[in-house]
């Protein structure tokens, strides 16, 4: 799988890691234990278009939205996760 | 029919005319008391516990493709129940105990082989862990031996023991751990469940769940809608999707692993060894073959094949482990889903939807789980109330905090 880094260019999946979905807005520190639960553990896990986070760590270092099919792992787009 | 040495002695002598179909194909019923959802090997052993421990028979499993085509037949066979956990070692116990007695049960040749299996260490410190793991499984009454190097050696003479960064300094093994024939175990379970009255249906896609007030009441499958009383799922990697369908949210994602297998060469691995340096485990099948693989892609993935860089990862730590095997060819990879949880450990439990039954989150080490998963499930679906040795996996310890977390990695998937 090619990860087109948009500061590096097209690069080999093993150069970047991954902690899997982009995660929701985090939860205010008072939020009730439910809405931390779901911050933390549920996940979405579509068959399809998913939205994930990942870092070009043997590069550029930075970290990356990518828009990926789990089922073609076709990627419709990167993004830095920081504008 | 009863296979026996009699059975196989009458045909051979009647031309092998008598042999009957090992199981049904029926048209599916308008209501079933309990729909177990998935034909891999979760679904058949509960089906067949259900129909065996508690005289449920008035049971379908729905299967969207045929029998077993999921991970119970894509995985690298391994039994074995060298856990730390209190919550883990006992299930994985019984379910050690149910793969001694399985053929009987079932009586189907699943090729129970207790060849042993051997985790390496490589480090002192990993040795110490061992130990204690090692501790906690004798007490928790599983068998398990600390190795030194020099037994290590003596047992694997091909094992390359003195690489100068991952020396291995002993292993922890347990004897009764070993390879079972993973396809047989699915037909066996379907072959038991079938004989008990239990409808196999194949090539039935369930297209979604009915439930009304909060009860379940059947499921729509694209050969129509199948009422019933109780719904139980073991879709492992499609567990996100069909539970969406009833509206639940779940603590899993779904991930693949891949497995390979060598051309056939003479013994030269007799258990099952896994290196602690890296993520590589190979046992040897009857055949010949080298059976091996390694970690999980790491990323999300629904499409049951894999990428190169693990491919390459494996063949490494195999290299790097049994440098003999650098002259093999490798014959086949691919790729099975896991339904990876937030803790690494598996969920059988009720789910908010009364009726409904869930039984996921088997990350890569369900096959091994296969009898005790059937057995806890069928009790859970049967008696509403989860048993003992699976009261650890509950759905909501996510939320209470009492995970069940073998590696203590956290919530991330591709770690466990």
């Amino acid at each position: 799988m090619l990860i087109p880094c948009p500061f590096c260019g097209p690069r080999g999946s093993a150069e970047f890691s991954t902690v899997g979905s982009k995660p929701p807005p985090r939860p205010v520190p008072d939020a009730p234990p439910e809405a931390w639960h779901d911050y933390v553990n549920i996940r979405d896990n579509p068959a399809g278009v998913h939205e994930e986070l990942w870092q070009h760590v043997h590069g550029c270092r930075q970290w990356l939205v990518v828009t990926r099919d789990t089922r073609s792992h076709a990627i419709a787009a990167v993004k830095a996760a920081r504008p | 029919m009863k296979y026996s040495v009699f059975s196989i002695l009458r045909n051979a002598l009647t031309g092998n005319r008598a042999w009957t179909p090992v199981w049904r194909f029926p048209t599916p019923r308008a209501a079933y008391d309990t729909v177990i959802v998935g034909g891999g090997g979760h679904g058949l052993a509960t089906a067949h516990y259900l129909a065996k421990l508690h005289g449920i028979t008035d049971v379908a499993v729905v299967e969207k493709g045929y029998l077993g085509s999921g991970n119970v037949g894509r995985n690298t066979t391994i039994i074995r129940s060298n856990y730390l956990l209190p919550g883990n070692t006992h299930f994985y116990e019984h379910s050690m105990k149910l793969w001694e007695g399985l053929e009987q049960d079932i009586n189907y040749n699943a090729m129970v082989s207790q060849r042993g299996v051997l985790n390496l260490a490589h480090s002192d410190g990993q040795r110490d862990a061992y130990a204690r793991r090692g501790n906690a499984m004798r007490i928790a009454g599983v068998d398990a031996e600390l190795l030194d190097a020099a037994q290590v050696k003596a047992m694997l003479p091909l094992l390359n023991t003195d690489n100068p960064r991952f020396p291995v300094k002993g292993g922890l093994l347990q004897r009764r751990g070993g390879t079972v024939r993973h396809d047989a175990v699915a037909w066996g379970y379907a072959r038991a469940a079938d004989q008990r009255g239990v409808d196999l249906l194949q090539n039935t896609e369930v297209t979604g769940i009915r439930v009304e007030g909060g009860r379940v009441r059947g499921v729509e499958t694209t050969r129509g809608f199948i009422a019933a009383k109780r719904v139980g799922l073991a879709v492992a990697g499609n567990t996100s999707r069909v539970a969406a369908m009833a509206g639940l949210r779940l603590p899993i994602e779904s991930h693949l692993l891949q497995a390979f297998v060598s051309e056939a060469v003479k013994p030269m691995i007799d258990c099952v060894v896994t290196y602690g340096a890296g993520h590589f485990y190979v046992s040897q099948s009857d055949k010949g073959g080298l059976v091996f693989g390694g970690d999980i892609d790491g990323y999300n993935s629904y499409a049951q094949r894999g990428g190169l860089p693990v491919v390459e990862d494996v063949m490494e730590g195999g290299v790097q482990l049994f440098p003999a095997m650098s002259r093999l060819r490798y014959l086949r990879q691919w790729g099975g889903i896991m339904d990876m949880s937030m803790d690494g450990s598996p969920i059988i439990d009720r789910t908010p939807i009364e009726g409904l039954f869930l039984n996921c989150g088997w990350c890569y080490g369900g096959f091994k789980a296969t009898p005790a998963s059937g057995w806890c499930f069928a009790h859970t679906i049967a008696t509403g109330e989860p048993h003992a040795l699976n009261a650890a996996f509950r759905l909501d310890r996510f939320a209470s905090g009492a995970v069940l977390d073998e590696k203590g990695v956290g919530a991330q998937p591709n770690l466990h």
